[in-house]
C-alpha cells in the first residue's frame, strides 16, 4: 500500500472528523451543544480547505477557508446564540424517531452514499477524491437531521450543516467552486439565516412556540 | 519458537500479573485527587489481595462446586488474555494460540462464568447483577470486535502482535479510521471494566451495582482472585488500547533485550497517563441509568462500524 | 469382495426399518423396546457413522434400485457431501437412540412399540434423503421423513395443543415440499430427466437458475426454519418428546441444509453473487430474530427451538458467503466460508442434541417445562447439570469449545471479503459481520439465562427437591455428546481436514494444507490469523491448577459454610430470584420493535394485582393471519359451488370432461 502524502492524510482525517461531527449532531439533544458542534464542523471544514489549498497550491482556496472560518465558526454561531437568547429557547427537545434507529438509518445512508461516490470519485482527478463519499454522507446525514427534528432552530442548523457538506464535496471533487460562486453562497447562507431568524420571531408570535408541528395547522380545509 | 521468545513471554505475563493491581491503585489515587479527597495508598490493592488470601473463605451453604471453581476459571482466562496482548514485545509464542477474536472469546468466557456463579446462590442481587452484566456484555462485545476488526483490516491480520508490528513499525501514517475506533474502544472499555458511566466500581448502593452485585457472595481467596482478575482485565484492556492506538515503544521481536528493557518504563509511563485519563473521564461523567447503556454502547458500536466503513472508503 | 459404501448405507437403512418392524411386533413391550431395540438402533447409527466417515474421502459411488414406478427406479449415490451429513446422522442417532433407551415410558399417548417404529422409519428416511440421486427418490424419502416426524411430534396426541402444533408442522412442511418439487421441475430444464445427473447436465439460463435457487431456498428454508417460515419450530419442538426434538433439531434441520447445498453448489452449475447477498441477509435476520426471541422465552424447549432458528441462520449466512465468494471466483475463501457453515452444522447437531436431551432428563425428573418453576437442579441432578454446562458453553460460542470454532472461521471469512471487486458488497459485509457478532453475543446471554434458571440458584418449587438424576443410558448418551462438543472444539484442524473433500466437491478448492495441523488452525497462514484451542484449554487448566495449588499451599484451604449474605437482606425466598421473564426483560426492552407485546398492568387499587405481559411472534400477525384470512375468504367463494345434490356434482364432472376433451382433442 503506497503511503499518501501527509497533507492528503490530514484531509482524510478531517473528512472523518466531519463525518463524526455529523453523527454527533444527529444524536445531540441540546440546542446549544448543537450550535457548538456546528461551529466545530465549520472549523474542521476550514482547516481541511486550508490544507487542500496548501497541498495543491490552489491559492483561492485560502480565501474560501478564511471565509468559512469567519462565517461558520464565528458569525453564524454567534447569530444563532443571539437568536436563542432573544427567543429564550434553551430547552431540550424531543425527536420523531429514537436515537438508535436514527443512527442505524444514518449508517445505511453512509453505506449508500459511499457507494454512490465510488464511480464519481474514479472520474475525478483530485488527490482528495476519496473523501467525496464522506462529503455526500455528510449531506445525507444533515438531511436526515432536518427530517427527524421538529423544532425550528435545529432544522436551520441541519440546513447549514448540509451546506457544509456540499462545500466539502465541492472542495474534494474539484478543488472548490469559483470564488464568485462561493461568495454568493456565503452571502446566501448569511441572508438566509437572518431571514429565518425573522421568521422565528414571527412563528413564535403566532403560535407561542417554535415547534414546527404547529405549521400543520396551516393546511387548508380544516 | 525460541527460548528467548518464551522468556519474553514469561516476563510479560509476570509483569502483567504484578502491575495490574498497581494500575488499579493508581486509578483510585487519581480519582481521589481529582475529586479533592485524600488518596488511598498506591499499594492498597496488593494489601487487600494479601489480606483476602489470609482469611477463611465463607461460602453460602447452597453454593455448588461451580461457584467455587469460577474464580479460578476467571483468573485463568484473564491470565490467558494477558499472555496474548503485547505489552513489551511483539514476539509472543503464545499469541499464535489465540488471535483477537479468540481474545474476545476469552473475555466472554470469563463473563459467562462469573454470571453463572452469580446466579448460583439464588439471591436477588446475584441474578440482578448477572442479568445486567450479560446485558452490558452483549452490547459491548460486538463493538469491541468491530474495533479489533478495523485494526485487522488495516494490518491484514487478526493476530495482535502482527497488528502492533504493522501499526508501530511502519512509515508513520494517520489513520482516521483508528481515530473513530479509538473513541469506540474507550467507550467499550469503560463499560467492560465496570467503570462510570456504565457501572461504578466504588458503589455499594445495591440497586446501581452490576459487577459488585455479582461478586457479593464471594469472600477471602475467591474474592481475592476475582479482584485480581478484574485488575488484570483493566490492565489487558489498557494494553490493547495502547497496542492499537499508541503502539510506539513496544519492542519488535524478542532478540533485542535492550529494547525490551526500554519498553518497561515506556509501558509504565503510558499506563500512568492512561490511568489518569480514565480517572479523569470517571470524574467528569455521571453514572447513567442502566437503560441508557444501550444508547451509550450503541454509539460505540456505531463508531466502530463507521471506522470500518471509513477505512474501506479511504483505504486508510 | 469389499462391499461398497452405498450398499453398507442401504444395509443400515434396512436394519433400521427392521428394528422398526420389530417394534410393531412388540407393541406394548416397553422393556423389549427400550432395552433391546433402541440400543440396537444406536449400534446401527455408529456403524453408519463409521462407514460414512470412510466414504467422505472416497470417490462417489452409485446404485440403481428397481423400486417404485415403472421406468422410475431409485437412483442412490453417496459422495462427500452425502457422506458428511450421514456421519452427522449416524453419530447423532447413536447418542439419541441410546438416550431414548432410557427415556420412553408408558404413557397415555402412542405405545412404545409404535414410537420405536416411527422413530426408526424417521432415521431411515433421513438416510435415504441424504443418498437420493434423483428427484423422485428424494421426494419420497423427504415426505416419509416429514410424515414420520409428524407422528413423532404428536406422540402425546391426546393434548389438543400438541395436535395443533403437529398440524402446523405438517402444513409448513408441505408448503416447503411444494417449493422443492417446483425447484426440481425448474432444474431439469425441460429435459424431462429427473435424475440429479441430468440436472447437473442441464444448462440453465441465469434467470431460470435464479428461480431454481430461490425455490430451493424457500422449500428447504421451510424445513430449516428460515424467517418467516420458522413458526413451526417453537411449536413442534416443545410438543415432541425430547429425543425427537433432539433428532429434529440436530439432524432433520441439517437435511434441509444438505438440500440447499446440494442444489446451490452441485445441481446448479452457476452461482450469481446476489444469491449470496440474499441468503446472507436472510441468514442474519433469522439469526438475530431467533436469538432475540430465545431471550424472551419462558419454556425451556421453546427457548432451545428459537436458538435452533438462530443457529440455522448462522449456517445459512455462511452458505450465502460461500456463494458470494464462489460467484466471484475465489474458491479458497468460498471453501473457508463453506467449512464454517458445515462445521457449524456439525457443532449445532452436537450441542443442541445435548441440550434437548438434558431438558428431557429435567422434564422426566420434574415434570416441568416452564423455566419459572425450575431452579437449583445442579444439586439434585449433577450429571445432567455438568454435562449440560458443556453444551451451554459450547452453544454460547466460548473458546475452547466447538461453537467458537465455527464462529471464528465464519468471522475470518467475513474479514477477508474486502478483496471482492464490488464496493457495495464490500461495505455491506462489515455490517453483516457486526450483526453476526451481535447474534453470537446474544446467544451467550440466552444460554446464561437457560442454564442459570434451570440448574443454578435455589429450587423455585418444593417438589424439585425430589428430582432424581438421569439413568445410566441417559448419562452415557449425554457424556458422548458432551465429549463430542469438547473434541470438535479442541481439534478443529483434524475436522477441517476431514471436511476438505466436501469443499473440493462443492466449490472446487480445499481449504488446503495451510489450514493448519491438529494443533493449530490457521486458514490464511499463521501471520494473518491463528487459533489453537488445545493450547488455550491447556493454559487455562494449568493456570487453574497452579493457582489452586499455590493458594492452598501458601495460605490455606479453609472453608466455612454460612447463609447467603446478599447485602444482609433477611427473608429471602427462592421466588426473589430472577425469573425467566425477568432475565429476558432487558432484551425485550432494547429490541421492543421486534416483539408484539401485550401488557396487562394492575392499577394501584387492585386487591389482587395481576401483571401479565405477553411477547409474541409478530410474524403470525404479519404473514400467517392475513394468509389464513385470505384462505378462508377463498374457501367461502369455493363453497358457493357446493350444492349438496349429487346431480349437480355429476354435472361438474361432466362439464370438466367435456372441456378437457375439447382442449386436448
Amino acid at each position: 500500500m503506497n503511503v499518501l502524502p501527509l497533507y492528503a492524510q490530514l484531509i482524510n482525517l478531517f473528512a472523518a472528523i466531519l463525518l463524526l461531527l455529523s453523527f454527533a449532531m444527529l444524536a445531540q439533544r441540546r440546542v446549544l451543544s448543537l450550535i457548538d458542534l456546528f461551529a466545530a464542523q465549520g472549523l474542521a471544514l476550514a482547516a481541511s480547505t486550508a490544507i487542500v489549498a496548501f497541498g495543491t497550491g490552489q491559492h483561492h482556496l485560502y480565501w474560501s477557508a478564511g471565509l468559512t472560518l469567519v462565517l461558520k465558526v464565528f458569525l453564524l454561531p454567534w447569530i444563532l446564540y443571539r437568536l436563542i437568547r432573544q427567543l429564550d429557547v434553551k430547552w431540550d427537545f424531543e425527536r420523531l424517531i429514537n436515537v438508535p434507529t436514527t443512527m442505524l438509518i444514518g449508517i445505511v445512508l453512509v453505506v449508500f452514499s459511499f457507494n454512490l461516490a465510488v464511480p464519481i470519485s474514479q472520474l475525478a482527478s483530485t488527490v482528495t477524491r476519496s473523501t467525496l463519499g464522506i462529503a455526500m454522507a455528510c449531506v445525507m446525514l444533515s438531511f436526515l437531521m432536518m427530517i427527524t427534528r421538529r423544532k425550528a432552530i435545529p432544522q436551520v442548523i441541519g440546513f447549514l450543516s448540509m451546506e457544509n457538506g456540499l462545500f466539502f464535496a465541492a472542495t474534494s471533487a474539484t478543488y472548490g467552486m469559483p470564488m464568485v460562486v462561493e461568495l454568493g453562497i456565503a452571502l446566501d447562507v448569511l441572508v438566509g439565516v437572518l431571514i429565518l431568524g425573522v421568521f422565528f420571531f414571527q412563528i413564535r408570535e403566532q403560535f407561542d412556540s417554535l415547534d414546527l408541528k404547529h405549521l400543520e395547522k396551516l393546511k387548508e380545509g380544516e | 519458537m525460541t527460548a528467548t521468545a518464551l522468556l519474553s513471554q514469561a516476563v510479560q505475563l509476570a509483569l502483567a500479573l504484578a502491575l495490574a493491581p498497581l494500575l488499579v491503585g493508581w486509578v483510585n489515587q487519581c480519582r481521589a485527587w481529582l475529586s479533592n479527597r485524600s488518596a488511598p495508598p498506591l499499594l492498597l490493592p496488593y494489601r487487600t489481595i494479601r489480606k483476602l488470601f489470609m482469611k477463611d473463605a465463607v461460602v453460602a451453604s447452597n453454593a455448588s462446586p461451580l461457584f467455587r471453581l469460577t474464580p479460578y476459571v476467571v483468573f485463568g482466562a484473564m491470565c490467558c488474555a494477558a499472555a496474548i496482548v503485547p505489552s513489551l514485545a511483539t514476539d509472543l509464542p503464545f499469541a499464535l494460540a489465540a488471535d483477537t477474536i479468540a481474545l474476545v472469546g476469552l473475555f466472554a468466557l470469563a463473563r459467562v462464568f462469573i454470571a453463572l456463579a452469580a446466579m448460583d446462590i439464588g439471591t436477588a442481587f446475584g441474578s440482578l447483577g448477572a442479568r445486567r452484566e450479560m446485558f452490558v456484555g452483549f452490547l459491548a462485545e460486538p463493538a469491541l470486535l468491530m474495533v479489533l476488526f478495523t485494526a485487522s483490516l488495516i494490518s491484514g491480520s487478526t493476530s495482535l502482535p502482527s497488528i502492533v508490528d504493522t501499526l508501530a513499525h511502519r512509515e508513520l501514517a494517520i489513520y482516521p479510521s483508528l481515530a473513530f475506533a479509538g473513541v469506540a474502544f474507550t467507550m467499550v472499555s469503560l463499560a467492560e471494566n465496570a467503570r462510570i458511566p456504565v457501572d461504578n466500581p466504588a458503589t455499594h448502593l445495591e440497586l446501581t451495582m452490576i459487577h459488585e452485585a455479582m461478586v457479593l457472595e464471594y469472600s477471602a481467596r475467591h474474592l481475592a482472585l476475582i479482584e485480581w482478575a478484574s485488575a488484570l482485565k483493566l490492565f489487558n484492556y489498557s494494553c490493547i488500547g495502547l497496542a492499537l492506538f499508541f503502539p510506539f515503544g513496544i519492542a519488535q521481536g524478542s532478540e533485542n533485550w535492550a529494547a525490551i528493557a526500554l519498553a518497561v518504563p515506556v509501558l509504565v509511563g503510558k499506563l500512568a497517563l492512561g490511568g489518569f485519563l480514565l480517572a479523569l473521564i470517571e470524574t467528569v461523567s455521571a453514572k447513567m441509568r442502566i437503560f441508557r447503556a444501550p444508547e451509550f454502547l450503541g454509539t460505540a458500536f456505531l463508531l466502530a462500524v463507521l471506522a470500518m466503513l471509513v477505512h474501506l472508503l479511504l483505504g486508510s | 469382495m469389499q462391499p461398497d459404501a452405498i450398499s453398507l448405507v442401504l444395509a443400515a437403512v434396512v436394519a433400521w426399518l427392521a428394528i422398526g418392524a420389530l417394534g410393531i411386533a412388540g407393541l406394548r413391550k416397553l422393556r423389549f423396546v427400550s432395552r433391546v431395540l433402541f440400543p440396537a438402533g444406536a449400534g446401527v447409527g455408529i456403524a453408519l457413522a463409521v462407514v460414512a466417515f470412510l466414504a467422505i474421502g472416497a470417490p462417489a459411488n452409485a446404485v440403481v434400485l428397481p423400486f417404485g414406478l415403472p421406468d422410475l427406479p431409485f437412483h442412490l449415490r453417496i459422495d462427500a457431501l452425502s457422506a458428511f451429513f450421514l456421519v452427522l446422522l449416524g453419530a447423532m442417532s447413536a447418542a439419541i437412540s441410546l438416550f431414548s433407551a432410557g427415556y420412553f415410558r408408558s404413557s397415555e399417548g402412542t405405545p412404545p412399540g409404535l414410537i420405536c417404529f416411527q422413530y426408526h422409519v424417521f432415521l431411515a428416511a433421513m438416510a435415504l434423503v441424504l443418498v437420493a440421486d434423483d428427484a423422485y427418490a428424494f421426494m419420497v424419502a423427504w415426505e416419509a421423513m416429514a410424515l414420520a416426524s409428524y407422528f413423532l411430534v404428536t406422540t402425546e396426541h391426546r393434548i389438543p395443543e400438541i395436535r395443533r402444533a403437529g398440524f402446523l408442522y405438517l402444513l409448513i412442511a408441505h408448503v416447503g415440499a411444494i417449493g422443492i418439487l417446483l425447484c426440481f421441475g425448474v432444474l431439469q430444464g425441460g429435459s424431462g430427466d429427473y435424475t440429479f445427473a441430468g440436472m447437473r447436465a442441464a444448462a440453465l439460463s441465469p434467470a431460470w437458475a435464479s428461480v431454481g435457487f430461490f425455490l430451493a431456498l424457500f422449500g428447504f428454508g421451510a424445513k430449516a426454519g428460515i424467517l418467516p417460515l420458522h413458526v413451526w419450530l417453537p411449536e413442534a419442538h416443545p410438543a415432541a418428546p425430547s429425543p425427537v426434538s433432539a433428532l429434529m433439531s440436530g439432524v432433520m434441520l441439517k437435511t434441509a441444509i444438505y438440500g440447499l447445498l446440494r442444489v446451490a453448489f452441485d445441481l446448479l452449475q452457476l452461482q450469481l453473487w446476489w444469491w449470496g447477498v440474499v441468503a446472507l441477509a436472510f441468514g442474519l435476520v433469522t439469526a438475530l430474530f431467533g436469538v432475540i426471541f430465545a431471550a424472551a422465552q419462558t419454556d425451556m424447549k421453546r427457548l432451545l427451538a428459537y436458538s435452533s432458528i438462530e443457529n440455522i441462520g448462522i449456517i445459512v449466512s455462511g452458505i450465502g458467503l460461500a456463494i458470494l465468494f464462489k460467484a466471484y471466483d475465489k474458491p479458497t475463501l468460498a471453501a473457508i466460508a463453506l467449512t464454517a457453515a458445515l462445521y457449524h452444522a456439525l457443532n449445532h447437531a452436537f450441542f443442541k442434541s445435548l441440550l434437548f436431551l438434558a431438558t428431557g432428563a429435567v422434564l422426566h425428573a420434574t415434570h416441568e417445562r416452564s423455566l419459572g418453576k425450575l431452579g437449583g437442579l445442579i444439586h439434585r441432578m449433577p450429571w445432567v447439570a455438568w454435562l449440560a454446562l458443556v453444551g451451554t458453553l459450547a452453544i454460547a460460542g466460548l473458546p475452547p469449545l466447538n461453537g467458537f470454532v465455527s464462529e471464528w472461521l465464519l468471522l475470518q471469512a467475513f474479514l477477508f471479503t474486502p478483496t471482492l471487486p464490488q464496493s457495495f458488497v464490500n461495505m455491506l459485509v462489515p455490517i453483516a459481520a457486526a450483526a453476526l457478532v451481535l447474534a453470537a453475543a446474544l446467544a451467550a446471554y440466552v444460554m446464561v439465562k437457560f442454564y442459570g434458571v434451570i440448574f443454578l440458584g435455589r429450587p423455585r418449587e418444593a417438589n424439585l427437591a425430589y428430582a432424581k438424576d438421569a439413568g445410566k443410558h441417559e448419562r452415557l448418551a449425554l457424556s458422548l455428546l458432551a465429549a463430542g462438543c469438547v473434541l470438535l472444539g479442541i481439534f478443529p484442524g483434524v475436522v477441517i481436514h476431514a471436511l476438505d473433500p466436501v469443499n473440493v466437491l462443492l466449490v472446487g478448492s480445499p481449504v488446503g494444507e495451510a489450514a493448519g495441523n491438529w494443533l493449530m488452525l490457521a486458514p490464511f497462514g499463521e501471520d494473518r490469523s491463528s487459533y489453537s484451542p488445545l493450547i488455550v484449554l491447556v493454559v487455562i487448566v494449568a493456570v487453574v491448577l497452579v493457582t489452586m495449588q499455590v493458594v492452598h499451599r501458601y495460605y490455606h484451604g479453609r472453608v466455612r459454610r454460612a447463609d447467603p449474605w446478599d447485602c444482609g437482606y433477611p427473608l429471602q425466598t427462592p421466588r426473589m430470584q430472577d425469573t425467566a421473564e425477568g432475565f429476558g426483560q432487558p432484551v425485550r426492552q432494547v429490541f421492543e420493535p421486534f416483539f408484539r407485546i401485550e401488557r396487562e398492568l394492575p392499577t394501584p387499587f387492585d386487591a389482587t394485582p395481576r401483571y401479565r405481559v405477553d411477547a409474541s411472534d409478530p410474524w403470525w400477525h404479519w404473514i400467517y393471519v392475513p394468509v389464513a384470512r385470505a384462505a378462508e375468504l377463498a374457501a367461502r367463494f369455493v363453497g358457493l359451488i357446493q350444492q349438496g345434490r349429487i346431480s349437480v356434482y355429476l354435472t361438474y364432472s361432466f362439464v370438466t370432461l367435456l372441456a378437457l376433451l375439447f382442449l386436448v382433442r
